[in-house]
């Protein structure tokens, strides 16, 4: 049994405890040891997806005891695949938090950056049910300090909701756990998957209620109209790199619909089925066409990245609730489109706020930066917008090519495709407003220059925007690896083995007994 | 005991959402934290009602009581307990700023300034 595939966790969580103790009042240091930290990170990460790629399932037992008595981490290519895509969002959105300042605007961004990642990076790793709960309890716990990290009561009062309303799903979670561990008496991933499948056809109330709570659960995290109230405020409110950050902590719970849903709660299994053609999928459709029209409408550059997230998370999900393999693997190219344009999009935001002193979509003085920011917010418009040539356009075909054989189809493409304008309309609104009648408004006399952004901020963006283009130009070989992943994940009997069969303490008894 | 259990959570779940609803900073926490209540015993009564049964493997015993729940039990009560004093530390935050304690978006009536922030 190797111990690499704990280190993800592990490191953040030395890390950040270092960085409080031993560097509180020092900013360098703690950029320092941050920095350092995010780069191991993403080479333990690119070293497990590299040993991932080839379907080998990596099985780590906590304390050498056996499933399911004891906690496991699984690594397969989806959990790699994921892990590494959020060490390399931190690195770009860690360089831009030290690049514009951010991290000095309050106390101990960097410890509560670390423990965030610790709980995304354990929350894509484990494969226990309860030990999910817990990883997000602790990166939720790590992103309210985050959240309201420099402070002000705009974004307290945000805070204030989005804490109540992750409070409220955490519990609901606890109420699914509790349910289905009366239902079957384990909470281990591979073990349920085998449990659920023994329950009477007559039996079933139980674990339908339990696989319904924990499909709420997943949604309020990933923002699924309509329950993504807490999205907007919240992530418009958040400095900036932290609402990068969020980008990927939607896709924590779209990761795990596909994780729980594929493996535990089979579209095959007599007792769920339905869940995701009549309630998933009509949610994920108002969810695409209520985020789009949101960024048409919304009168703040932040507001309207904020709806565009809802928007682009509902084409994820409109992919995921098809359940196909095709969806499957066209949803998780999006997702990694999608963090990236997301994260990217919030970082342009701030830099517009740098140079202008506001985010009103109302006729101003010309941007600090003016050109440069205006050619990224361009080139990440059309990534979120999905125009050729970048990446989005290809996932929309993707999910669109996906859809064809859904009943729904029709209202798919409708949506899909009449959301796509909306969603240009909205956003040529906004950077014509911003960067283009700016102009024609003098500005005032006596107005003192605002300050350019930091050539650091500019590089991070850049940077997330040549991984966009990579992810464009390398999408043929990103989408087969995502085809033989959803293929992997609709035939989890390797993975189940790797777990169950694993001898480990326990797994024979002893002697005395 | 069942119908005893049974309606205490019951009744701690529907006081706790009927505080939930009231949008106020105060009367949302008191509601998560009835809500916790009501979660914490049910997940206990996850391994089922049993009076007086040892958790641990004995000789000459056939009812035990499941310890899994009550491990769980434990953490969540741990962090549910954490967690509230974050948000009334936060809630209490954004009330001595604000002056007011409305957990939903209030309108200003101010266009200039939609949503009132900053």
């Amino acid at each position: 049994m190797t111990h690499w595939l704990l280190a993800p966790v592990i490191l953040p969580a030395l890390v950040a405890p270092f960085i409080v103790l031993a560097a509180r009042y020092n900013i360098g240091i703690q950029r320092v040891l941050s920095l350092a930290g995010v780069v191991a990170l993403v080479v333990l990460t690119a070293g497990l997806a590299w040993q991932s790629a080839d379907g080998t399932v990596t099985l780590y037992q906590m304390g050498d005891w056996a499933a399911p008595f004891g906690i496991v981490l699984v690594g397969d290519r989806l959990s790699t695949m994921m892990v590494l895509l959020t060490s390399v969002l931190a690195l770009f959105v860690l360089l831009y938090a030290v690049g514009s300042g951010w991290d000095n605007r309050g106390r101990h961004f960097h410890a509560l950056f670390q423990f965030q990642l610790m709980g995304i990076m354990g929350a894509f790793l484990t494969g226990d049910l309860f030990n999910l709960f817990v990883f997000f309890e602790v990166l939720l716990i790590a992103s309210y300090g985050l959240m309201i990290h420099a402070g002000g009561n705009a974004r307290l009062k945000a805070g204030v909701q989005y804490v109540l309303f992750n409070l409220i799903g955490s519990t609901l979670f606890l109420f699914a756990l509790g349910s289905i561990l009366a239902e079957t008496g384990t909470l281990n991933m591979a073990d349920l998957a085998q449990r659920v499948t023994l329950i009477d056809a007559e039996a079933t109330v139980g674990i339908r209620v339990a696989a319904v709570l924990l499909l709420m659960v997943f949604a309020i995290k990933a923002a699924l109209v309509p329950l993504h109230f807490w999205l907007p405020s919240s992530y418009a409110e958040a400095p900036a790199p932290v609402a990068a950050l969020f980008a990927i902590m939607t896709k924590v719970g779209a990761y795990a619909i596909i994780r729980v849903y594929t493996m535990v709660f089979p579209p095959d299994l007599a007792a769920t089925s339905g869940l995701f053609d009549v309630w998933l999928l009509p949610a994920a459709i108002v969810s695409l066409a209520i985020g789009m029209t949101g960024v048409l409408a919304a009168k703040k550059l932040d507001r309207l990245v904020a709806f565009s997230v809802i928007g682009s998370m509902g084409m994820v999900m409109i992919s995921i609730a098809l359940f196909t393999p095709t969806g499957i693997a066209a949803a998780l190219y999006y997702i990694v489109h999608s963090t990236l344009a997301g994260a990217t999009l919030f970082l342009i935001s701030d830099l517009v706020r740098t140079g202008r002193g506001n985010l009103d979509l109302t006729a101003q003085p010309t941007v600090s930066g003016n050109a440069l920011t205006a050619a990224m917010f361009f080139a990440a418009a059309i990534a979120m917008a999905g125009l050729p040539p970048l990446s989005g356009f290809l996932g929309k075909l993707l999910v669109l090519d996906a859809s064809y054989d859904s009943p729904l189809m029709v209202w798919i493409w409708v949506v899909v495709l009449s959301s796509s304008l909306i969603s240009i309309l909205g956003f040529a609104r906004a950077g014509s407003i911003l960067f283009w009648k700016a102009h024609s408004v003098k500005r005032a006399e006596d107005a003192k220059p605002l300050p350019q952004p930091t050539a650091l901020a500019y590089v991070s963006v850049g940077g997330l925007l040549t991984l966009l283009v990579a992810h464009t130009v390398f999408a043929g070989q990103v989408h087969a690896y995502t085809t033989t992943m959803a293929a992997g994940l609709f035939a989890p009997e390797p993975y189940i083995e790797t777990v169950m069969d694993t001898p480990g303490k326990l797994s024979t008894p002893a002697e005395e007994y | 005991m069942e119908l005893l259990v049974a309606s205490a959570i019951g009744i701690m779940t529907a006081g706790g959402i009927y505080l939930l609803l009231r949008l106020r900073t105060f009367p949302v926490i008191l509601g998560i934290s009835l809500l916790t209540y009501a979660v914490n015993v049910f997940l206990f009564t996850a391994g089922r009602l049993t009076t007086s049964a040892p958790p641990i493997l004995r000789d000459g015993i056939d009812v035990y009581a499941d310890p899994l729940p009550q491990a769980l039990v434990l953490t969540a009560i741990v962090i549910s307990f954490g967690m509230t004093a974050v948000v009334v530390m936060i809630g209490l935050g954004a009330f001595l700023g604000s002056d007011d304690d409305h957990v939903n978006d209030q309108p200003t009536g101010d266009d200039t300034e939609p949503e009132g922030r900053s």
